[in-house]
């Protein structure tokens, strides 16, 4: 007699965790169709290494733990974790990123906790960081967007050779980011408006995502699109996504306006690196980030916070990760105190006052 | 030179420390382990002696000191080797421990001949009767311990299983319900 | 509905939580009641169909009985009487299976009908309005009424008790938010004057001025009906239509969307001077004060995919649900599971020979492809079960804790304001038999009480039995002590 069928209830929602993980890839898909499209073939070569290997690295791990290998690829959440793994790199890195990245985001940072709905910390995130910290060279070595088949695209035997036999790019196919630039230009006293202008910023574009970046991070439109579309399917909540950026958006509002020259504005920040891209798919991760929705909202407050103050004062251009991740390791702290209100007790779980001030 | 003095100052640092654990263990010594007074609260209580200890007392001191398994109880069942084992922090092993159902003795009244040995030795009182009469046990204060069953001479006390009814039915745990369907 | 769960985040919010299971009410809901059920061959007659001490039977084997007759009489404060549900002969008093998931046997009386259906001399009241209100909680009892939303609460008891502290709002429950169920929307459809009647007849017992009718929207035919009925007693039955949200029908969840009010935890609705009555229940106490039937028989609805003719039968109470799935076409081979009740919190039952009660709304059979069987997978913490809970609760963690063993970790969590209502397990995409982990945890958490009692009784026995020997240790040493005295005297006085 299968489980289900003991107790109520005996009908069940449609959804399920497969459902849920097709449907998140589904939202990446436009975002990531769109890095291909302008970094060419090495982010295509790229990203196919770096999910095949995640789903390696998976299978391996449940065979070692002796967990039904097949039953569990097919949830499809190595899939999106290696996934989310490529989104986040440099779309000419080596396949080895890729593959490191993906075993770091698949081995590390979920099967050795015990699997899926047991990890701590993002998966993807960790796995990024921790290439940050590992391959600085290789992880900040961004090509410039090119349409396909025009002479800066390099061809299917060049992109091959990018990809897999770490051919060096040449010299005017790749650049600084657009936060990278800031910071640098920043860190030599040229003011932003300077910086922008050499950085050949260009609000339209940058929202767009034609500009240099991560493979799948550069479409800040692309990426909010299939947040919205997420959204709209209820597989995430309203929660995080609106409180990390209206915090990042308030605070760079609020810094921009006290000195214009030295801080960027909410623009910049809503529409450069991985803002969108962490606010509708890394913070929303079911499993690392706090069941309740007041939780929701410190957490995503939390984040937008962490990753305003490392762009603005921190040593890395780049926030979302390390943010995400600090804000990972503060979920079950937050998950203990904020807690939803139980019907009929007030939000310390004492009974609620009867009328007349009996208890 | 360096090593020297590493390892110079390394041997002091721990020869102090040592000394001051033994001084505290000597001078701050706990007379009696606060823990066996929480672990006999935790056991039945009816000094049965089934562990093979002389009573409960000596039960839990045995277990405190680690010389006794968690799972020393039968009466206790398998719940309390659970509760015994998550507070003395010990890993448990349940394969022993028979998962059976709550039992509780029984006279059978076709062969008891009164012989009044049962509920002398009965730790809870649970016996009843007088010589010469059938006997019969308050199932509510029966814990189980056998020690009837042991000297009923005509084998007329068994233990059965305590009848489960509406009122006493539970539901079961869903992994147990899970094992039992594969 | 992620949104919506925010905003009634607050004390002032009227809903939290809830879900929108598949309706499937289609099946029965344009069909009229079935009144034409044949008398089955057998009645069984369970001795416990409400909350509370069973009944004690008064009469014996092979006893003659008309319909409407006491066969039990209710036991202590809170328990019901049960009556024959036709006329016939009282074949057995025997230990039968309940209608519970252990199918457990349960003292029951066996009625052998003779066909003829011949009540026993009963007693209306032309005019309930003249009778002193307490009468009205009196007669209530004697017919046996109890809550026929599921919970079988002798209804007696809780008028008395609306009528002791004088509440003020009379809500009366026509929420059946259940999927499939629709006993109680036919019966507003159908005899909607009638209830309507037993509303005015319990605020004439309660001594209140004031009732509310709440009914899902997806019901507009019993809300035109009942509005209908209600109109004409001026504001004093107030119908309204209530969102189409399960589990709307939770009596706290209609309380505060009606009141705005909590009941406190631990409370009673009373405290807050409020008292819930099911629909089907008015109707009850209608026929039983207004023209003295006691409650012997009811409408159920029988239906799933395993049921050909899945309709509404008013059956006696006692009937196999075995006879009245029969009734309606059911399909043995078809059916992967029988559900008594909704399939949200209904009872599964291995097998349908036992008993319609007082209390059971509805008998399910279900086809294999209605029943969502697989196993459950790993908690992904997706948190639609926290979006989902009415009461507010972090089912996900109550779970973790509760597969981890720490089941008093998990009470902190609040497992005690679990209402069992299914909401989690339904919308959990992992499948996750959450419900069955709270209800186990519970009954676990009361067996591990029980037995920290008899540890502490076993104890107290322990040691008087210790102190008796000593006692007696001590007694026969005086005693000795005295002999040896005497005896001494008698050798001094022999020596003297």
């Amino acid at each position: 007699m299968s489980l289900s069928l003991l107790s109520a209830p005996f009908t069940r929602a449609d959804s399920q965790v497969q459902g849920i993980m097709v449907a998140v890839m589904l939202a990446l898909l436009p975002a990531t169709a769109f890095g291909i499209f302008i970094f060419g073939w090495p982010a295509f070569f790229l990203w196919a290494v770096t999910l095949l290997s995640a789903l390696a690295f998976e299978a391996l791990c449940l065979e070692l733990a002796g967990k039904p290998v097949k039953a569990v690829l097919l949830d499809g959440s190595a899939l999106l974790s290696g996934w989310l793994v490529a989104m986040t790199l440099p779309p000419w890195a080596p396949w080895w990123i890729g593959v490191v990245g993906a075993g770091l985001g698949v081995v590390v940072g979920k099967q050795v906790f015990g699997g899926l709905g047991q990890n701590p910390f993002n998966p993807a995130m960790l796995a990024r960081v921790a290439l940050l910290v590992a391959f600085p060279l290789e992880m900040t070595t961004w090509a410039l967007p090119s349409l396909p088949f025009s002479s800066s695209a390099p061809g299917l035997f060049d992109s091959l050779a990018i990809t897999f036999a770490g051919a060096p790019a040449a010299d005017g196919m790749t650049g600084p980011t657009l936060i990278g630039n800031w910071k640098t230009e920043a860190s030599q006293g040229r003011g932003l408006s300077e910086s922008l202008v050499s950085g050949h910023y260009n609000v339209m574009a940058s929202i767009l995502g034609w500009k240099a970046g991560s493979l799948g991070e550069t479409s800040s439109l692309l990426v909010a699109l299939g947040g919205l579309w997420l959204l709209k399917k209820n597989i995430i909540t309203w929660h995080i996504p609106v409180s990390l950026l209206a915090t990042v958006a308030l605070l760079a509002s609020v810094f921009a306006l006290t000195d214009g020259e030295r801080y960027a504005g909410p623009l910049f920040h809503l529409t450069s690196g991985a803002v969108m891209l962490a606010a509708f798919f890394i913070a929303t991760d079911y499993v690392t980030s706090p069941s309740s929705p007041a939780g929701q909202l410190i957490f995503g407050a939390g984040c937008g916070l962490f990753i305003f103050i490392i762009r603005t004062w921190g040593a890395y251009p780049e926030g979302a990760g390390f943010s995400v991740l600090l804000m990972n390791a503060l979920t079950p702290v937050i998950d203990h105190y904020v807690r939803p209100r139980i019907y009929g007790r007030d939000l310390k779980g004492r009974p609620l006052d009867l009328p007349g001030g009996r208890r | 030179m360096y090593i020297l003095f590493a390892i110079i100052s390394l041997t002091g640092m721990g020869l102090a420390l040592g000394f001051l654990l033994g001084a505290a263990a000597r001078y701050l010594k706990v007379e009696e382990n606060p823990l066996i007074d929480e672990i006999e609260a935790m056991m039945p209580g009816s000094q049965c002696g089934q562990c093979g200890y002389p009573g409960c007392r000596p039960a839990a001191e045995a277990l405190v000191a680690g010389e006794a398994p968690a799972t020393l109880c039968p009466p206790g069942g398998r719940a309390l080797a659970e509760q015994l084992a998550n507070k003395l922090s010990i890993d448990l092993d349940l394969s022993e421990v028979e998962d059976q159902a709550p039992m509780v003795a029984r006279v059978d009244e076709s062969t008891c001949i009164g012989c009044a040995r049962c509920y002398k030795v009965c730790p809870t009182d649970a016996l009843v009767g007088a010589p010469k009469q059938i006997h019969a046990v308050i199932s509510d204060a029966c814990t189980a311990c056998g020690k009837c069953v042991d000297v009923c001479p005509t084998e007329c006390l068994r233990l059965h299983p305590i009848k489960v009814t509406l009122r006493n039915w539970r539901w079961p745990s869903p992994e147990t319900v899970t094992a039992k369907a594969a | 509905m992620a949104a919506f769960s925010f905003f009634s985040f607050g004390a002032s919010g009227k809903i939290r939580g809830g879900v929108h299971p598949k309706p499937r009410k289609e099946a029965t809901f344009d069909r009229p009641i079935e009144t034409a059920f044949p008398l089955p061959e057998r009645l069984y007659l369970c001795l416990q169909q409400h909350a509370g001490q069973p009944a004690e039977p008064v009469v014996r084997v092979g006893d003659k009985v008309l319909k409407g007759q006491l066969l039990a009489a209710g036991q202590g404060a809170i328990s019901a009487p049960v009556h024959a549900p036709t006329s016939g002969v009282v074949t057995d008093i025997l230990e039968y299976p309940a209608p519970h998931p252990s199918t457990l046997p349960t003292p029951t009386l066996l009625l052998e009908p003779d066909g003829e259906d011949r009540w026993i001399e009963i007693q209306g009241v032309a005019d309930p309005f003249a009778l002193p209100p307490e009468e009205i909680s009196a007669r209530v009892g004697a017919a046996g009424v109890v809550g026929m939303g599921g919970a079988a609460f002798p209804s007696a008891v809780k008028l008395n008790l609306g009528r002791k502290t004088r509440i003020q709002t009379l809500l009366i429950n026509g929420g059946e938010c259940e999927p499939y169920l629709t006993c109680d929307d036919r019966l507003m459809r159908e005899r909607a004057a009638d209830i309507v009647d037993g509303i005015l007849i319990m605020l004439h017992g309660l001594e209140c001025n004031k009732a509310i009718v709440g009914i899902e929207d997806n019901k507009p035919e019993a809300y035109a009906a009942v509005s209908a009925a209600a109109a004409p007693h001026g504001g004093k039955v107030e119908v309204r239509q209530v969102p189409s949200l399960y589990p709307m029908g939770w009596d706290k969840q209609l309380i505060r969307y009606f009141t705005g009010k909590e009941v406190p935890a631990g409370g009673r609705s009373a405290d807050i001077g409020v008292l819930m009555h099911n629909v089907a229940t008015a109707y009850a106490v209608q026929q039983a004060v207004r023209y003295g039937r006691p409650l012997v028989s009811r409408v159920v609805t029988v239906s799933g995919s395993a049921v050909s003719a899945p309709r509404n039968v008013e059956a006696p109470i006692g009937t196999l649900l075995a006879d009245l799935l029969a009734f309606c076409g059911h399909r043995p081979d078809d059916t992967a599971s029988y559900v008594m009740g909704g399939p949200m919190m209904g009872d599964f039952l291995p097998h349908p020979k036992v008993p319609l009660v007082k209390g059971t709304c509805g008998i399910l059979a279900l086809s294999p492809k209605e029943v969502a069987a697989s196993d459950a997978k790993a908690c992904i913490r997706c948190s639609r079960c926290v979006s989902a809970c009415p009461a507010g609760l972090l089912p996900l963690e109550m779970m973790s804790r509760i597969r981890a063993g720490q089941l008093e970790s998990a009470l902190g969590y609040g497992l005690k304001d679990c209402i069992s209502c299914g909401s989690c397990s339904y919308v959990c995409p992992s499948e996750i038999p959450l419900v069955h982990y709270f209800k186990y945890a519970s009954g676990e958490l009361v067996a591990r009480e029980q037995n920290k009692h008899r540890t502490e009784q076993t104890k107290r026995l322990a040691e008087e039995r210790q102190a008796r020997f000593e006692r007696q240790k001590q007694e026969q040493a005086a005693l000795a002590a005295q002999r040896r005295l005497k005896a001494q005297q008698r050798k001094a006085e022999e020596a003297a």
